[in-house]
């Protein structure tokens, strides 16, 4: 018995050590090698890197598989270790914050956008003149500090619009092609809801205000209104204050967003994405605002005659709109690791866009790979964006980018926009205005402040 | 000591010398996982920073802007009346509950591990699923959940008292139980009417439980997050004086959100959780020197 105990405890101690040791001993072995590594830099800045190590703090979930295989294939050419990890969704600036403090940092990261770039430029490495800068076929998607330095590269593009089922479409007697403007979508649209009953679908899927569909709305249509303001304005830099000069355009396409469809108007709020997508890929609804990520499913759940068209609502000109494309997927080099692990992470990610293998596996994954030798992209809705802007069309840029502490702001106009869609009197329009306005400056001062 | 040793039976006493040995990673775990980080955190929160890397020493200045934002201030009128219900309620239901079902009633046990059940599921995954109940139930009357603030407060405390009430109930029916049978029985023969015996006799002598069951869901209701974020986020979302106010926002969820704003909120949030931290330690021990003192002895 006596033996037994002095076992047991025996033992707990020593699991006891051994959980404290987990924990303690990377750092104990951190110390030494960290000055090893900033001993040997700047001598082999020609050849590619043969020491250091890459952790890439992967931004997207869904190309946490392509990424995961790729840097195993990168380990297995070259020798060095890569180490990709993602974030969970929604988390990835707590996931950053959390790892950059951390004595084995990320090496490569995502800036989202300008105020994310404010947060993070200590950390970027300037990337004017690396071979991955020389590599792009346009800069439109770079982000620069106020010092006009290249902090962060954009590696790919999205866009966003209406994607129409044409199949639908016809069988109600329109085609795509009627569509030039919001008079003529609302023709359409309004023909179709009219005719439900007998068609058996209706224009536009549910406008959901749920937090998994909300962010089509208050992110990506909420772009419209502002995109045209700052274009007016000359503004390229995030704003003080805006003034909401195409609200009126917003309050159009919102009231058809809510009145051409089968969801009730007064219970948004509990609408989800997924039950939106459904009534797409089902058939119910002919229209669906989306963005070409959505490509692969959507062909997946076996809709083949769709198509992208702009988000009209209604300003002078807009037959002349293209899609709306941006990123949020700029990469940057951690700048406070060792010169070898810059090192070793830019010759990554210039193996990334530029190897056949991983090219390939970029574009699949990703869309479009704005990369002089990317292959080119089977995405349809990228196509559809390509010939309006070859047809000499305006980009749509994604001026929500400035939008300062976005969550909070998309917060109060979704608050704003489910009581006003429930009861649409001038009154609650009037909510949406002031969210979009008066939110503007409170969460610019906040974020400044 | 030789003399206390010699008292020590054999098989204890090479235990007792070697204790501190024993103790050690334990406590090693506590100072490095526990004491080490809340100095730390103490310290941050008079620092701008972005990671705790390149912290730099601002003073006070995070904890003037605590004090200013009035959507902490909401958050802590909030969290004091959502305190203040959900101790009564939950008190008093499980207390009857627990009451209920110390009688002689068929299927007692079945019905205790009915009430029990909700506690074993995760906050996150309540919120959810009671989000999906509320909405269906108010889809019926064309509104939701977040349409106001009254709607996400009463959504919360149902939520919680549904979960909490069952494990409040397992500590009353321990309480209730320990009371011996004799003292009900002279109860019952001095004539006590059965409000009587409540007041007089059942109440004081589960004053432990009481004491515990009130800490428990006082402290439960201030670190309130899960619930919160899941069932509204703080939502709506308003404009108030030109102030952005969660309406429904409790202080957790309020510390979380102030840190994910930017860098410059970062030791805001950290002096908003010393606040807190100083808050509900201060509530908690002067609630427990109040029942405490009403305790009798069995």
């Amino acid at each position: 018995m006596k033996k037994l105990i002095a076992m047991l405890l025996a033992l707990v101690m020593v699991l006891g050590l051994a959980a404290c040791g987990g924990s303690t001993a990377p750092a104990a072995t951190e110390a030494p090698a960290a000055p090893a590594t900033e001993a040997a830099p700047a001598t082999e800045a020609a050849a590619p890197a043969t020491e250091g190590r890459v952790y890439y703090l992967n931004f997207k979930p869904e190309a946490d598989g392509t990424m995961q295989e790729l840097a195993k294939l990168y380990t297995e050419t070259t020798g060095i270790p890569v180490k990709v990890v993602t974030a969970a969704s929604g988390t990835y600036s707590d996931t950053l914050t959390a790892e950059m403090g951390k004595s084995e940092a990320p090496t490569i990261f995502n800036i989202g956008n300008k105020s994310g770039l404010n947060d993070w430029d200590d950390y970027a490495l300037d990337l004017t003149g690396t071979a991955i800068a020389g590599e792009q076929t346009t800069d439109e998607f770079n982000l620069y500090n106020d010092a006009g330095e290249l902090k962060a590269i954009g590696n790919c593009f999205e866009s966003y619009g209406i994607i129409v089922n044409k199949a639908l479409l016809e069988k109600a007697g329109h085609s795509v092609d009627e569509i030039t403007n919001f008079e003529t979508l609302k023709a359409v649209a309004d023909d179709i809801h009219a005719n439900a009953a007998t068609l058996g679908f209706d224009a536009f899927s549910a406008p959901g205000l749920d937090g998994s569909s909300s962010w089509r709305f208050s992110g990506h249509l909420a772009n419209m209104p502002l995109f045209y303001e700052f274009r007016d304005d000359g503004i390229t830099e995030q704003p003080a204050t805006i003034k909401g000069t195409y609200m009126d355009n917003f309050r159009n396409i919102w009231d058809l967003y809510i009145t051409d469809t089968a969801a009730d108007a007064k219970t948004l709020m509990s609408g989800t994405g997924d039950e939106s997508k459904a009534q797409f890929t089902e058939g119910k609804a002919a229209f669906y605002q989306n963005g070409t990520w959505e490509f692969a499913s959507l062909n997946e759940a076996g809709l083949t005659d769709i198509c992208m068209i702009p988000i009209y609502c209604g300003v002078a000109g807009e037959e002349k709109a293209g899609l709306c494309s941006g990123t949020e997927n700029c990469w940057a080099v951690n700048s406070q690791v060792s010169e070898a692990d810059q090192k070793a992470s830019l010759d990554f990610l210039y193996w990334l866009v530029t190897d056949e293998v991983a090219a390939q596996k970029m574009v699949d994954t990703l869309g479009a790979l704005p990369f002089k030798s990317a292959p080119a992209s089977s995405n349809t809705f990228l196509a559809n964006g390509n010939d309006l802007l070859a047809k000499g069309n305006y980009n749509v840029s994604w001026a929500f980018n400035h939008t300062p502490n976005v969550d909070s702001w998309r917060a109060t106009v979704v608050t704003a926009l489910a009581k006003y869609s429930a009861d649409p009197t001038d009154a609650n329009w009037a909510e949406v205005v002031s969210a979009f306005v008066d939110g503007w400056a409170a969460e610019y001062n906040t974020v400044n402040g | 000591m030789a003399k206390s040793n010699q008292n020590v039976n054999p098989v204890q006493r090479p235990i007792r010398k070697f204790a501190p040995i024993f103790i050690l990673p334990t406590f090693a775990a506590f100072l490095i996982g526990f004491v080490w980080p809340f100095i730390q955190g103490i310290y941050l929160s008079f620092c701008k920073f972005n990671t705790p890397k390149d912290a730099k020493w601002v003073g006070v200045s995070n904890y003037l802007k605590v004090f200013s934002d009035a959507g902490f201030l909401n958050a802590f009128k909030n969290t004091a009346a959502f305190a203040v219900v959900s101790i009564i309620l939950i008190n008093v239901i499980a207390f009857m509950i627990a009451y209920a079902l110390t009688q002689k009633i068929r299927g007692a046990n079945l019905f205790r591990t009915v009430f029990f059940m909700p506690n074993l599921i995760g906050g996150v995954v309540l919120g959810y699923i009671w989000s999906m109940i509320f909405d269906g139930i108010l889809k019926r009357y064309g509104t939701y959940l977040t349409a106001n603030g009254t709607y996400g407060f009463w959504g919360l405390v149902i939520l919680v008292a549904w979960q909490q009430i069952g494990y409040m109930m397992i500590i009353y029916i321990a309480g209730l139980q320990s009371i011996s049978e004799d003292m009900m029985e002279a109860a019952k023969i001095d004539g006590a009417s059965g409000a009587q015996t409540l007041f007089k006799v059942v109440i004081p002598n589960v004053m432990p439980a009481i004491t515990t069951c009130t800490f428990l869901t006082l402290t439960n209701s201030f670190k309130m997050f899960d619930q919160n974020m899941a069932l509204t986020g703080g939502l709506p979302s308003i404009m108030q004086n030109g102030a952005k106010v969660n309406v429904t926002e409790l202080l957790a969820l309020n510390i979380y959100s102030t840190y994910n704003i930017n860098k410059n909120w970062h030791g805001v949030a950290q002096a908003k959780a010393v606040v807190f931290f100083i808050l509900v330690a201060v509530l908690a021990i002067a609630q427990q020197a109040a029942t405490r003192s009403k305790e009798v002895e069995q």
